[in-house]
């Protein structure tokens, strides 16, 4: 599947968006425990409320995973050569937010093939919370796995 | 204004084992679909090792070192004052369960942007595994705001 799917991409063609579940309490507390990255301004309420939010804000790098599902729902992990995401604005709790990508470059390369995409999170009002940039290589007639 | 004498200071090497139940975990998380992220059969059907790690399961890395932010008490910043701006990864070869990490650091910059009321510092890490192949380099950006006094 997507093996088609990569052959059919052109200049300007976007890829599928990939929708997170609205953020919750337990995503982050669930996410605090996996990554080790316990900064009580994700899983302590009172503590984010002294530090002038009106409640926990959503570790980055957890927008910048789900960022990157939007990159390996289509192009094998081993081809994503650059990765990278500006934190643009915070997200809380219950935003429903969406990942875009889209294809601004194809270029063959000694027998690679380079794709670039830019790379943005929306929430359902249309506010960028990241943007990013990736750099994915195939080789020709691989078998993409 | 930060130390700008501090650019290129080098940290001690940390090791990492990339532990499978950690994987998982993390995978579970970060919500990934894909089984190849937490079932080691699936993976090694789909031509992988074992379980692969994520594309950002190398954040976890900074988290498992005794001061993970001994760079930022060097420079005099606390933890409260700053924001992840920005993070790159350069990817090499791919991590899987049970490899072996071996990660180098250094400060890589520091500049200002609006008269110095922005500061940005970037921490620069690059990850060999247990072939002493580089499998990964992380960049990641922190920006401290100097008009806010806390």
């Amino acid at each position: 599947m997507k093996k088609n799917e990569i052959n059919n991409f052109r200049i300007g063609d976007e890829i599928p968006n990939f929708h997170i579940k609205p953020i919750s309490r337990s995503m982050l507390t669930l996410y605090a425990t996996a990554s080790g990255d316990h900064n009580p301004i994700h899983i302590d309420s009172d503590y984010a409320k002294k530090s002038g939010l009106p409640d926990v804000i959503a570790h980055g790098m957890l927008i910048m995973s789900f960022l990157g599902q939007t990159i390996t729902n289509i192009f094998p992990q081993g081809s994503i050569k650059k990765f990278d995401s500006k934190f643009l604005a915070m997200t809380n709790i219950n935003d429903c937010l969406t990942c875009k990508g889209k294809i601004i470059n194809i270029e063959l390369k000694d027998s690679l093939k380079r794709f670039s995409l830019k790379l943005l999170v929306i929430d359902s009002s249309g506010k960028k919370k990241l943007s990013g940039s990736a750099i994915v290589e195939l080789k020709l007639n691989e078998k993409n796995k | 204004m930060l130390d700008r004498s501090l650019i290129g200071k080098t940290y001690p090497e940390c090791f990492f084992l990339v532990n499978k139940k950690r994987l998982i975990a993390f995978a579970k998380a970060t919500q990934q679909s894909d089984p190849i992220y937490f079932d080691e059969d699936i993976a090694k059907k789909d031509g992988h090792p074992s379980i692969l790690a994520p594309l950002t399961f190398l954040t976890t890395t900074r988290y498992e070192q005794e001061k993970p932010y001994q760079y930022l008490d060097d420079l005099g910043i606390s933890l409260g004052r700053i924001l992840h701006a920005k993070q790159e990864y350069t990817n090499y070869e791919s991590i899987y369960a049970g490899d072996e990490l071996r990660m180098d650091s250094k400060i890589g910059d520091i500049y200002d942007k609006k008269d110095g009321m922005l500061e940005f510092v970037s921490f620069i890490s690059n990850y060999k595994n247990q072939k002493n192949v580089l499998v990964a380099e992380s960049v990641s950006t922190l920006v401290l705001r100097n008009n806010e006094k806390k």
